[in-house]
């Protein structure tokens, strides 16, 4: 025999589960067995990084400690085993290769602004980094946006085509370098280059030009917010719709010169993934085009190194690094450059073929966009942040549906699209692809499904898709279906809405929730939208729904409030009073005339478009729950009509409420009040009863009429006075961009 | 009209009304069946339709004048000439003696402008509540020439897809009359036999004519898709080349429905080679049935087999067709 291994010597494996892939894990495993004096590995293995070390006693259980404590500040770790092995007197410790992983268990890293260590290089004139676009390291830079296959190496990412340069081939060797293993490792030297210069994208922008940059995961057309010449040239080019715009600001101190952030918004809008965040905003600070009619406006800080040093010029190219921290008047409209309702255009010779009649500059650069990604859009809801489109640095991070079930592609509702594919316990929920009307929002939808059960090398044992026919995402799912030999599965939209909210939150058990929505094809194959339902096991029942009102011409009355408004005159038994009240609208008497023989619904985003119309707030809408914004945009104080509602059998009928808002003299400020108070004040007696009949003291709240705040902190606090625990979406859109996951989970539970 | 009614009876029915308006040779023999001389050359086109409709009188025609023309078309789409037709009446007990009769009349006329005799029929009564009224049930036979191959599938990209006139016409006739809509009075059902128009076209474009088809249950939505998976295609429209009548635009936006996914009966669609394109539309506009002619888009390749169509606001919107009625998409 040789050596005996030293008996003071004992060796321990350790399994993290959670995010610790591609954030730099490794590395700060090495540096912390390094100091730490141990021997042994760390590998990356499927979802898991595996870990032994071997040494004194002591120092390991220093080094776990230090593995939880001092972890890198994007790491996520959900699960710590730990069990000891025989000691081999191994010395030295190594990162070993991810051996035989393949793409079956692997994990693809979100897009990341610039870490700190990142940020003070970029603006340090002694660093090789100094006001380099595209510097990055293994904390931050893009990933999901450029990965074109996996294992995420190098080769398989747009960044290829760039071989590294001494310098940076020697720091992605050095197992003591930042960049130790950084795939989107690059500098001046060997990197990738834009196209302009920055002083000319500042000269035009200061002229208030429209600018076509490639940002991270798509082209934005930037300009002036606060210069409203700007602003009217941007909606006149990109089409008459006054859906609003974001706004990009320098940094954390400036959010305050052009909104009212919380404590919230500002943590949101400064984290890494850098969502757009809606926050209240300030009274004349921005030009008006930017959210016409809006309190709320969303600001997002730069989400990339090419955006900071544009800030930075935009700074006049001040000295250090102290400008990040000081206010800077600077605000830029950042919207997604895509003509009207088709997907976001990432590619240079598409940028210059199709944004052509938009923008006055179109810069791009040698990296290529791999992934389409919009940028992620996030609210508050009742304290705490609720992603209302998932994104940019979102993207595709899994999340953890707690156990384990088959393998679903779900691929989602009509509007604001995602696909959910799910593998083991992880649903990788896709980003918003958007509204499918168009072929190409049908090709990207088609791509995303794709990219993702092939990236993940995934074959779904069934997919998933609405009850509705006629969604383009249904007969993708059937198309899919049939070429897989796979059934399909079709989930009943608000089932899928409060099915969402149960598997984020990891709930098992059966759950009382209500949809308030726009429009989703119900069981009996009307018109649904307000519904509480329960959901158990894969199944959904409808125990009680909103009055229904007349949905005269479908789709169009989502379109045209007025519509709606009529609809309810009509319940009111005064429909011969539409054609006056809506004297613009030419169809009003012939609508009102057959009202009763049009469809019916209980939505309660049409409930919404009711009440704006009837109030003359708007009664034909530009966009997509215009109406419905402009109206919360007019709270002060919601105050609930005495007798608003009245609640029988589980139907909650808001007539007295639409009664008194028909009423003519009523101001729009004091009907936005009335409505949204007593909204409030129903919706929380309906579910309140609902769950006492139940026997449960949380309830799910889903659908698109959550992302009003005013009604989801108002319903929330509501139901905790009633001692009951709202569930909201968190992390997937409370909207139909969550209807994927919805689909999925219950599609498991099948 | 009895519910079981006798032979006798019913053959009083068939003398009485029947056979005065549907008068030809074949019929008059008063068998059960037709004996036909086989036409000479080409090849046999053979095709039955069942026409339901409420209400059974609209503007613009009636159940008998659509069973007739359903069939006629059918076979006319693929470049025949019709020749003889069938009936079967499915009539619910009551129906009205004077309005079978006028159906019947309707039936002789809607025939003998079509140029095909009714040789062979047959009339059933049920019970009250089994049969909305009256159904009809016709079969066709035509004969097509050799050497004019139409069909469904031999579209191919850069043709070109020409629509004989507007949109819509049929279906909302009868909506406007079902729903009482006084704003669409003056609007007709474009019921009618296309047989002289596809005469011309066949005459004006020969074998550059790829196929032709009539849009109707689910309108144009639905046929081109049909035509696009047949094909294996996609097709590429222009909304603004795209004739619907003003009424039909008012009654559609008022209902919320989709002008394109609506019925005719007296339309068609024909892809043609692009370069006969041209010479095709001219030859369908000099005739009365194609006055309102339109080159609406071009066929393109697709392995999606979508057809899609520039919007007049400068999108490009996916025409699908409906599983069914048109249900709200909207969240
Ligand atoms: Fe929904
Ligand atoms: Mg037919
Ligand atoms: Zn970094
Ligand atoms: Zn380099």
């Amino acid at each position: 025999r040789g050596d005996a291994p030293n008996p003071l010597l004992v060796r321990e494996a350790i399994r993290l589960r959670g995010v610790v892939q591609g954030i730099g894990f490794r590395p700060f495993v090495f540096g912390l067995a390094e100091r730490h004096g141990l021997a042994g590995f760390v590998r990356n293995d499927g979802e898991c990084v595996t870990i032994e070390v071997e040494g004194a006693a002591g120092a390991i259980e220093a080094f776990g400690v230090g593995l939880i404590a001092e972890a890198p500040p994007l790491a996520r770790i959900v699960a710590f085993e730990r069990a000891s092995r025989a000691p081999c007197g191994e010395s030295g410790f190594v990162i070993r290769a991810s051996a035989g992983q393949g793409a079956a268990a692997a994990a693809i890293p979100a897009d990341l602004a610039p870490c700190p260590d990142c940020l003070a290089e970029l603006f340090d004139p002694r660093s090789r980094f100094h006001l380099y676009p595209f510097l990055s390291c293994t904390r931050c830079g893009p990933r999901a946006s450029i990965v074109r296959a996996l294992p995420y190496d190098r080769a398989n990412t747009a960044l290829a085509d760039f071989p590294l340069c001494p310098a940076c081939a020697a720091a992605y060797r050095d197992p003591r370098d930042r960049r130790f293993h950084a795939e989107t490792i690059a500098c001046p030297v060997c990197g990738p280059r834009l196209d302009t210069p920055l002083a000319e994208i500042v000269a035009a922008l200061r002229a208030g030009r429209i600018v076509a940059l490639k940002g991270v995961g798509g082209f934005h057309l930037l300009c002036d917010a606060t210069n409203p010449a700007a602003l009217a040239a941007l909606r006149a080019r990109k089409g008459r719709d006054a859906k609003p715009f974001a706004v990009m600001v320098a940094n954390e101190a400036s959010l305050d010169r052009f909104a009212r952030p919380e404590a919230g918004h500002r943590a949101a809008a400064a984290g890494p993934a850098r969502p757009i965040v809606l926050m209240p905003g300030r009274a004349r600070a921005l030009a008006a085009g930017v959210a016409p009619g809006l309190a709320q406006i969303g600001l997002m800080l730069p989400p990339s190194a090419l955006h900071e040093v544009l800030f930075h010029a935009l700074a006049g190219a001040p000295d250090g690094i102290d400008w990040r921290t000081q206010p800077l008047p600077v605000a830029l409209v950042a919207t997604s450059a895509n003509p009207s309702g088709e997907p976001l255009v990432i590619d240079d010779a598409e940028a210059r073929a199709r944004l052509g009649g938009i923008a006055d500059l179109i810069v791009g650069h040698d990296r290529a966009i791999v992934t389409r990604l919009d940028d992620s859009l996030l609210m508050l809801a009742d304290g705490a942040p609720a992603v209302l489109r998932r994104g940019r640095g979102l993207v595709p991070e899994p999340l953890d549906l707690g156990g384990d079930g088959p393998c679903v592609l779900a691929l989602g509702a009509h509007l604001k699209a995602t696909v959910t594919l799910t593998r083991g316990r992880e649903a990788f929920v896709s980003q918003h692809v958007g509204d499918l009307d168009s072929p190409a929002a049908d090709a990207f939808l088609r791509e995303v499904a794709a990219g993702l059960t092939g990236l993940l090398g995934l074959t779904p044992d069934l997919v998933v898709c609405d009850r509705h026919p006629d969604y383009r995402s249904t007969r993708i799912a059937e198309e899919i279906a049939a070429a897989l030999g796979r059934p399909v599965l079709r989930v009943q939209h608000h089932a899928a809405h409060i099915a969402a909210i149960a598997a984020e939150h990891r709930i098992d058990e059966p759950l009382l929730g209500a949809a308030l929505d726009g429009i989703g094809l119900g069981d009996d194959g009307t018109a649904w939208g307000g519904e509480l339902l329960r959901i158990e096991a894969g199944a959904w029942q409808r125990l009680g729904a909103l009055a229904p009102l007349a949905l005269p011409g479908g789709d169009r009355a989502a379109r045209e409030p007025w519509r709606m408004a009529t609809a309810a005159l009509a319940r009111l038994g005064r429909a011969d009073a539409a054609a006056a009240r809506f004297p613009t609208q030419p169809l009003a008497a012939a609508l009102a005339a057959r009202i009763d023989r049009a469809p019916v619904t209980t939505s309660l985003g049409r409930l919404f478009d009711a009440a704006a119309a009837l109030l003359g707030l708007r009664l034909v809408q530009d966009h997509e729950a215009q109406a419905a914004m402009e109206l919360e945009a007019l709270v002060t104080t919601p105050r609930p009509l005495p007798d608003g509602f009245t609640l029988t059998a589980g139907q909650l009928d808001f007539l007295p409420l639409l009664a008194t808002l028909a009423t003519p003299g009523l101001t729009p400020t004091e009907g936005a009040d009335l409505f949204h108070g007593t909204l409030i004040a129903g919706l929380a007696a309906w579910i309140a009863a609902a769950a006492t009949e139940f026997g449960t003291d949380r309830v799910a709240l889903g659908g698109g009429c959550l992302a009003n705040r005013v009604l989801a902190d108002g319903l929330a606090a509501a139901l905790r006075r009633q001692g009951l625990t709202p569930l909201l979406a968190r992390a997937v859109p409370c909207g139909d961009g969550g209807l994927s996951l919805g689909q999925a989970a219950l599609a498991r539970k099948f | 009209m009895i519910h079981g009614a006798g032979g006798k009876a019913m053959a009083e029915l068939i003398a009485s009304i029947f056979a005065p308006a549907l008068a030809n040779p074949y019929l008059a023999q008063g068998n059960d069946q037709a004996a036909l001389p086989i036409p000479a050359g080409g090849r046999l086109v053979f095709s039955t339709d069942g026409a339901v409709v409420s209400p059974l009188f609209f503007p613009g025609g009636d159940i008998g004048k659509l069973a007739v023309n359903g069939t006629v078309n059918d076979l006319a789409m693929a470049g025949a000439t019709p020749l003889y037709l069938s009936t079967s009446f499915i009539i619910e007990e009551g129906f009205p003696l004077a309005d079978l009769d006028r159906i019947a009349r309707s039936i002789g006329a809607a025939a003998r402008a079509a140029g095909v005799a009714v040789v062979t029929g047959d009339t059933k009564v049920v019970e009250r509540g089994k049969a909305d009224g009256l159904f009809i049930a016709t079969a066709g036979i035509g004969v097509v020439p050799a050497g004019l191959e139409l069909s469904g599938d031999r579209a191919r990209p850069g043709d070109r897809v020409i629509l004989s006139g507007s949109v819509g016409d049929h279906g909302v006739a009868i909506l406007s009359q079902r729903e009482n809509l006084s704003f669409a009075t003056d609007l007709e059902s474009d019921c009618a036999a296309l047989v002289p128009l596809v005469a011309a076209m066949v005459a004006a474009a020969g074998p550059a004519l790829r196929l032709m088809r009539d849009p109707t249950r689910g309108g144009l939505a639905a046929t081109l898709n049909e035509l696009a998976r047949q094909s294996g295609v996609g097709m590429a429209l222009e909304e603004a080349a795209i004739p619907v009548k003003p009424a039909v635009s008012a009654v559609c936006e008022l209902l919320g429905l989709d002008p394109l996914t609506i019925a005719n009966e007296g339309k068609l669609v024909a892809v043609v080679a692009p370069e006969a394109a041209e010479t095709l539309l001219a030859a369908m506009r000099a005739h009365p049935l194609g006055a309102a002619a339109a080159i609406v888009g071009t066929v393109v390749e697709d392995p999606r087999r979508l057809v899609r169509m520039r919007t007049a606001f400068g999108g490009e919107r996916i025409v699908d067709w409906l599983a069914g009625e048109q249900l709200p998409r909207i969240c």
